[in-house]
């Protein structure tokens, strides 16, 4: 019973990272870049979604919508201000613009809404009694959430022309700009998606954490970011399959190893994989040609 | 940037250029301590810049050793501060635990340095034969992981010292604290887990870490410019062609690894007695950033880009003190624009254009230093 | 051609930025914001000389919330003396700098403040920090009172720095005393931050009273400060293990998380905080169900109804818009202690720092003063101070003392 409740809670702390993975995920299978400052849209819109509750007094579907859009909007002018100039820039300057506009808007978080910790009140809350098992609805919703979103990234980039655009301008930017895809618009949608995403993300994030502060993005970013890594980078199902995984490693090494050393366990697991499938799990081996 | 060097170069004209720029940082570095050093006598600082000059030494090591690394070796590491860590802590225990049998403080300082090298080094191997298997991003992410992993063990720690030697406790379930030492009468307690090294005798000095900061030029300048440094840059450049042509690439990749791991090592111990108190979540993924940073703004595989650009970076954010509450937000944003002014071909063009004289002046080095990298 | 442009780039900004701020940073010394009193009553009573109070403290990154409550509430002290005439006919100057509490930042902002001609330093605010700056403070015979570092270390073989808060071993004791006479059945879980001095200085001094008290701690879960997101686990550790008593020795923001989860899981034990704890009540959007009945060890209620603390929350609340918490209170406090300790040695801003600092410790070894924060408070020579916690429960949304609950 102990194991079922660690698992469950492993599981829903997993599918939070899958969301933020794949919007990891998809910035970098079509950009190539580590968006670092993607933890912190997070925070953005955590904030955004909050305080158009307390503050706007908007119902609380009306808040996540309300911080969708303005994450979309975040996440296309950042990368319309910091990233497009440096399209042709190594991809080391792109991580440290990216690192930069992370301290950006973490900064500048302070600044608007204080230091001060709030308190989210989550989105659902009570919880559903199986047996002497007890699962929050709000675990529940972010299971369903997340595997919702990575159904439709999946129909998305499989089915659509957008999504087949996506896809090109992955394999080859250049050719797809040759078949008449416009590759900065290409982009600007990933990013859009992806801060999207980040919103969701927020929203569960802290219905999950029931606290929100300037920093509260940075961590379960670089946590996503190794689930990402983990599943395969660039990979939509590897994001998912890596952020649940992660989420079971860390609740299972805190209840039975160590509560202090979770997150060395769930890295060293990810080194060992990493080494087993460079890869990553369903990442696919690209063999160097000469 | 970092694929300038062709084949069919003139090698002998090369050679002397590199010489060129090699002599003039030896010299820059030379003047710079000389200067700030009878300033210093002079009672010319302010308390503030003298607080940073030792931060400064060792952040300057902690580059150029990053620089290694990245520039010459052309691997992302996220993990740089997890080795200076390392070499804090263990160049802390030396250092401490040898408080009565050498009293004079630079040799003690001496031998903290060369313990934190050596572990930091065997710390490198131990991540270094793993992780170089791995290439680009994935390698970056494994090098983020080691830091953390770093972080949390040395958490973990509680060492203290009494006359029958070092008495080291890893405290994996959190139970246990320093009086589970058993320290004798007269012990003292230099790693206390989360606490960190507390108590230390603050031994580092200015001028230690300029002969650090001498000693890593000479180290790093010597590899690359050795028949082992044209080899990693040859891996750099080209890991297939290299390959085939018998470069052996562990050996050379991890030539490259430990010697970067043990010069941040150094620097840490440098760094660690500087501080009566230091803690493990110090030498966190943002200190590995940061330094990172330098080496990027610096140049990749430009040595003397790495010691000024970890200079005024470190300075920049005491300086900024005057702006308050928007300080760090107005670091961000220079970081932001630095990165665009030195990267976007157009924006280039034009401080190009205004920069023109200005830059005709200082033609020669410049050459130089492409040939640097 | 690309790293050189690079480079004079990078030295131009940083040059421009030196200029820019080389005149804002000199403009503090003749005119700091912090002299002239909010109030704009404040003429200078005696041209030219003044106190000159140092305080650091984080006011950016995650422990931001600390520094900056420690720097309201003394602000509120500072304007409130000079609007009253100062100290011995002195105006005070107040000066904040932000350390992000880090060690190296901390020395860094002491130095700057040291240059600028600070006389006495108040803080740091943040445990790890205080102990490399104490050192520093030590060798220059400074005065430090710090309003919240509170780890025996910081005191300890420095005859000149001194606490205004309780220290750790004290917070420890104390709590393992109260459950011991007060739950004495009771089954302990402990919940603490293993990378954080504060919270694992007050777990280890409790965990070894309640051997020493017989009493039986059946779970120990700790949790790193990046980590602080989810306690799913250590809280389903700690209901199997039968506790109903947690004690949390841990700051207010990974508390309400824990509460928070501990009510989803439908997990009901007794909550026992110390003084980091206090602040929840304030939390914005919080939900005050989920603090109903915790317990808390703290020296400093806003609910208090005292003329000095009503006085001082509505101060607050008007300047800062929220409700100051205990780090306020200790920074207000330490204003107000230096205050009395200067009146009672007759100092003057003319000494140096040497002689207020001998001044000072002879004061605060032997004076007993009232704060916010308890009342006759006193100083021993080893610089902790002794006061008594109180307990209290967490009732509808405020604060109730133990003994009526």
């Amino acid at each position: 019973m102990e194991f079922l409740s660690y698992m469950i809670s492993g599981i829903s702390l997993g599918s939070v990272y899958a969301i933020i993975a794949l919007g990891y995920t998809m910035v970098y299978g079509i950009a190539k870049m580590l968006n670092f400052a993607h933890g912190d849209v997070i925070m953005v819109g955590g904030y955004v979604s909050l305080l158009s509750v307390t503050a706007l007094g908007l119902p609380w579907w009306a808040g996540v919508l309300l911080a969708m859009l303005v994450c979309t909007v975040l996440g296309v002018v950042i990368e319309g201000l910091a990233y497009r100039p440096l399209r042709a820039a190594p991809s080391l300057a792109v991580l440290i613009t990216a690192i930069g506009v992370s301290y950006f808007l973490q900064n500048a978080a302070l600044l608007l809404w204080g230091s001060t910790p709030m308190s989210y009140t989550p989105i659902v809350s009570g919880s559903l009694s199986l047996g002497g098992l007890r699962i929050s609805y709000i675990s529940l919703v972010t299971i369903a959430m997340c595997v919702v979103i990575m159904a439709g990234l999946t129909l998305f980039t499989g089915k659509t022309r957008m999504g087949k655009a996506m896809r090109a301008c992955s394999e080859d930017k250049g050719a797809a700009q040759l078949m008449g895809i416009n590759v900065n618009r290409t982009i600007s949608l990933t990013f859009a998606i992806g801060s999207a995403l980040a919103a969701i993300a927020g929203v569960l994030l802290c219905s999950f954490n029931t606290s929100l502060m300037p920093t509260t993005g940075s961590m379960p970013g670089i946590k996503a970011f190794t689930a990402a890594v983990f599943g395969g980078i660039g990979s939509i199902p590897g994001a998912l399959l890596g952020g649940i995984l992660l989420g079971i490693i860390e609740s299972l090494a805190k209840a039975y190893i160590s509560t202090q050393l979770a997150n060395s366990i769930m890295f060293a697991v990810l080194i060992i994989t990493l080494l087993v499938r460079p890869a990553g799990l369903l990442g696919k081996y690209v063999p160097e040609k000469v | 940037m970092s694929k300038i060097i062709k084949l069919g170069r003139n090698r002998s004209l090369t050679l002397t250029k590199t010489r060129v720029v090699d002599f003039s940082t030896y010299l820059g570095v030379v003047l710079a301590f000389l200067i700030v050093n009878s300033m210093l006598n002079g009672d010319m600082l302010s308390r503030s810049f003298r607080g940073q000059l030792v931060p400064i030494c060792c952040y300057i090591v902690m580059a150029v050793s990053l620089n290694l690394t990245v520039g010459i070796l052309g691997e992302l590491s996220l993990g740089h501060a997890g080795f200076m860590s390392v070499g804090a802590f263990s160049g802390v225990v030396a250092a401490m635990s040898l408080q009565s049998a050498v009293p004079s403080e630079p040799v003690r300082l001496a031998i903290a340095l060369v313990t934190g090298a050596a572990c930091a080094a065997i710390a490198g191997v131990i991540v270094g034969v793993p992780v170089l298997r791995l290439r680009g991003d994935y390698l970056a992410i494994v090098t983020l992981a080691f830091g953390e992993i770093i972080k949390e063990l040395i958490n973990c720690l509680i060492v203290g010292c009494d006359e029958n030697g070092l008495h080291v406790i890893f405290n994996l379930d959190g139970t246990k604290t320093v009086s589970d030492l058993g320290l004798a009468e007269g012990g003292i307690e230099i790693i206390k887990g989360a606490q960190g090294a507390t108590g230390t005798d603050t031994i580092a000095s200015f001028t230690a870490g300029f002969i650090l900061i001498m000693i890593t030029l000479v180290v790093v300048l010597n590899l690359v410019r050795s028949r082992s440094g044209r080899a990693i840059m040859a891996l750099r450049d080209n890991r297939i062609a290299a390959e085939s042509v018998g470069i052996n690439i562990t050996k050379y990749k991890l030539m490259a690894f430990i010697t970067s791991a043990a010069l941040a090592g150094a620097a840490g111990a440098l760094y660690g007695l500087n501080f009566s108190n230091l803690g493990a979540t110090k030498f966190n993924f943002n200190t590995s950033i940061l330094v990172l940073v330098f080496v990027v703004l610096g140049g990749l595989g430009s040595i003397w880009g790495s010691i000024i650009a970890a200079a005024v970076l470190t300075i920049l954010p005491e300086a900024l003190r005057g702006f308050d509450d928007y300080r760090m937000l107005v670091y961000a944003i220079v970081l932001i624009l630095v990165m665009l002014a030195t990267n976007n071909a157009q924006i280039k063009a034009l401080f190009a254009k205004a920069l023109g004289p200005v830059r005709r002046l200082f033609a020669k080095p410049q050459k130089g230093g492409a040939a640097n990298g | 051609m690309k790293k050189f442009v690079s480079l004079a780039m990078v030295l131009a900004l940083c040059l421009c930025l030196f200029a820019g701020c080389g005149q804002e940073s000199s403009e503090p010394t003749e005119n700091p914001e912090a002299t002239a009193p909010a109030g704009g009553t404040g003429e200078p009573a005696a041209e030219g000389a003044a106190f000159y109070f140092g305080a650091v403290g984080p006011l950016t990154g995650e422990n931001a919330i600390y520094g900056n409550a420690v720097k309201n509430g003394a602000q509120i002290a500072v304007d409130e003396i000079n609007e009253a005439g100062g100290i011995n006919g002195y105006q005070l100057k107040f000066r904040f700098e932000d350390d992000v509490s880090d060690g190296e930042t901390s020395v860094n902002a002491y130095n700057t403040l040291m240059d600028d001609g600070m006389q006495v330093l108040v803080g740091p605010v943040t445990t790890g920090p205080a102990l490399s700056v104490s050192t520093l403070v030590n060798e220059d015979r400074t005065f430090m009172l710090t309003p919240s570092a509170s780890s025996l270390d910081v005191v300890d073989g420095k005859d000149n720095v001194f606490q205004l808060c309780f220290t750790d071993p004290n917070q420890g004791m104390g709590s393992a005393t109260y459950i011991a006479a007060n739950m004495p059945e009771a089954k302990i879980a402990v919940i603490y931050r293993n990378d954080d001095t504060y919270s694992t200085g007050i777990y280890e001094t409790f965990v070894a009273e309640c051997e020493n008290q017989n009493l039986d701690v059946v779970y120990e879960g700790a949790f790193t400060g990046e980590g602080a997101s989810d306690f799913s686990v250590q809280l389903t550790g700690a209901q199997s293990a039968g506790a109903d008593v947690v004690f949390l020795p841990i700051y207010y923001q990974p508390a309400s998380i824990i509460f928070a989860q501990a009510d989803a899981m439908g997990y009901e034990p007794t909550f026992f905080g110390v003084d980091g704890m206090d602040g929840i009540l304030t939390m914005p959007n919080f939900d005050m169900s989920l603090a109903e009945g915790v317990m808390v060890l703290t020296p400093f209620s806003a609910d208090a109804t005292d003329e000095r603390t009503v006085s001082f929350v509505t101060k607050y609340n008007d300047q800062f818009g929220e409700t100051p918490n205990q780090f306020a209170a200790d920074g207000y406090d330490c204003i107000y202690a230096l205050k009395q300790a200067l009146e009672a040695s007759d100092a003057n801003p003319e000494m140096t720092n040497e002689e207020l600092c001998d001044a000072l410790v002879a004061q605060f070894t032997s004076m007993s003063f009232d704060g916010l924060t308890g009342s006759g408070l006193t100083w021993g020579a080893d610089g902790t101070v002794s006061k008594l916690p109180m307990a209290v429960v967490i009732h509808d949304g405020a604060y109730v003392s133990a003994e009526n609950a």
